[in-house]
């Protein structure tokens, strides 16, 4: 090695190290602010304290709204598998023209801005007499989480050997059987992992579900950005803490399945 | 058996995803294109000719596009060497640089733009640690700076530059550059006609990512810059929720939308003159 390479490699390590920490820095002070007794998130905190938890488990506001994105994310997430999963099949097994630019289509939501999505949605669902709240916000999250689920099952079913289906077909089972024995554990992990990433895109979402929401039925960003503006105090950190360990259970739980390197596939 | 089956009913089963996301998604789209380019029924660029002679207007294009490239520069800038890092680590160390980049990833924008509301104050985290190495002489708050909206936009999107940069590397035999060296190639010259134009596509399509989202970023310069400073997201999310002003809104909104489009098909054919095959 020469010097150069060195000192290269050095300074490689030291951005990398730095980079780890620059990325973590807000989760750390969130979780740090969270157990802290100030109330104007003083850090290094003066003393720890449950106090902004104990204020988050009085808060019948909150965990109303909570609810509300729990079931929306739910619902939209198993809708999304469904329609996802089924699409994955479809485009991998038929024979048809334009496949790519049906997966492009399928999978553009994730990369148009979603404040336009949400624009887009709003005056056509408008234009076309939808008036619930809850309709119009379903139909908007699956479009949030179909995406994921194309992306990650199609992938996933791209490495999958097809023949195996006519193989268990050969040996006598009927072909929703075979389907059932062969093809889901296949998919399994696929299946797991992008319906948690869905979930959490869904439970996150701000830009679109925005047009969305009215002074009786919001999401938990929505009213978190509405704290953060007018009154932030720590337990914005308490609920944000209880978010980031739902990051870390599905963290775990992907790592399990598929390990974390598979995960940092885009 | 297959060939022998002329209506495939296994390729039926993509019609509800393309029907539903076409009638959700994809017509609300060209109702929002036709509706920019439509006023009172006739086909008019009346609005876009209003929106593009408003000086102002020209101040929120310029504000959002240098905010973007800033942001993409000093993601480029941190995450260049950490895709590189991250190629080349093994275990606990590949394992800590994966979490740090997922892990974020998972939680939603508005917890880490709170976060960031408190690490860039007068007496926030960054303020202290350049205090302490002697960089400032006295606490400055970095919270309704561009400065510290690029640092908190950055920081959001910089794993969406590892990423893509990550899964081009980890692809380049480590020999290619052993056989340059061999050839007598020096360490520059290996690096910039031998490793970069091979880790190029990566590099294209995560300046494509996070360009694109740093301009259509709504919640971040909310929370960290403020209403005096307006880019083309926040000002078509004002004009719809606050200042009920539709028209302007579907300008802003298609603009924002042509921009953000063209990024990801310039990129997309600029990653396969490249010879990549992402």
């Amino acid at each position: 090695m020469t010097p150069v390479e060195r000192l290269s490699g050095i300074v490689v390590w030291v951005l990398a190290i730095a980079t780890v920490v620059f990325l973590l820095t807000p989760l750390a002070v969130t979780v740090a602010v969270s157990f802290g007794s100030s109330a104007v998130f003083t850090l290094p905190a003066p003393s720890w304290s449950l106090r902004w938890y104990e204020a988050l488990g009085r808060s019948r506001e909150l965990w109303g709204v909570v609810a509300t994105s729990v079931q929306l994310a739910a619902l939209s997430t198993v809708l999304g598998l469904g329609l996802g999963t089924a699409a994955a099949i479809g485009l991998l097994n038929g024979r048809f023209p334009g496949r790519d630019a049906i997966v492009t289509f399928l999978v553009s939501p994730l990369m148009l801005p979603g404040l336009v999505v949400g624009i887009a949605m709003l005056e056509a669902y408008r234009a076309a007499g939808l008036r619930s709240v809850w309709v119009s916000l379903i139909l908007a999250h699956v479009v949030i989480t179909l995406p994921y689920v194309v992306r990650t099952v199609y992938a996933a079913l791209s490495l999958f050997d097809f023949t195996l289906i006519d193989a268990a077909r050969t040996l006598g089972l009927s072909y929703p059987r075979a389907i059932v024995q062969v093809l889901v554990p296949a998919l399994a992990p696929a299946f797991v992992t992008s319906g948690m990433f869905a979930f959490l895109a869904s439970m996150d979402n701000y830009p679109i579900s925005i047009f969305f929401t009215d002074a009786w039925t919001r999401t938990l960003p929505i009213q978190m950005l509405q704290f953060v503006e007018e009154s932030p105090d720590p337990t914005i950190a308490a609920i944000s803490t209880l978010l980031i360990l739902l990051a870390v259970v599905v963290l775990v739980v992907g790592d399990r399945m598929v390990g974390l390197r598979r995960m940092a596939d885009l | 058996m297959m060939a022998l089956r002329r209506i495939d009913p296994v390729g039926l089963l993509v019609l509800p995803a393309v029907l539903y996301l076409g009638l959700v998604y994809g017509l609300p789209l060209l109702n929002l294109l036709a509706r920019a380019l439509v006023i009172d029924g006739v086909p008019s660029v009346a609005g876009f000719v209003k929106f593009f002679s408003d000086p102002f207007d020209w101040i929120v294009i310029g504000n959002t596009l240098r905010i973007a490239v800033l942001v993409t520069l000093l993601s480029l800038a941190i995450g260049f060497p950490t895709a590189l890092a991250l190629a080349r680590a093994r275990g606990a160390a590949q394992a800590l640089i994966l979490v740090a980049i997922i892990l974020p990833l998972s939680v939603g924008v508005v917890v880490k733009a709170f976060a960031w509301q408190i690490v860039l104050r007068r007496d926030g985290v960054v303020s202290q640690a350049l205090v302490a190495l002697g960089l400032w002489d006295e606490p400055q708050r970095l919270l309704f700076t561009e400065a510290g909206l690029v640092i908190g936009a950055a920081n959001v999107f910089v794993p969406f530059m590892i990423l893509p940069i990550y899964s081009v590397v980890k692809l380049i035999d480590p020999r290619l550059g052993e056989a340059a060296a061999t050839l007598g190639a020096a360490p520059g010259y290996r690096f910039f006609r031998v490793f970069l134009p091979l880790a190029l596509p990566g590099i294209v399509s995560g300046i494509a990512f996070v360009f694109s989202m740093a301009v259509s970023m709504y919640v971040v310069p909310n929370l960290l810059i403020g209403d005096r400073f307006q880019t083309l997201a926040t000002l078509t999310g004002r004009s719809f929720l606050l200042m009920r002003n539709e028209q302007l809104g579907s300008t802003t909104a298609v603009v924002l939308l042509v921009l953000a489009v063209s990024v990801v098909v310039a990129s997309s054919a600029l990653s396969r003159r490249f010879g990549g095959q992402s």
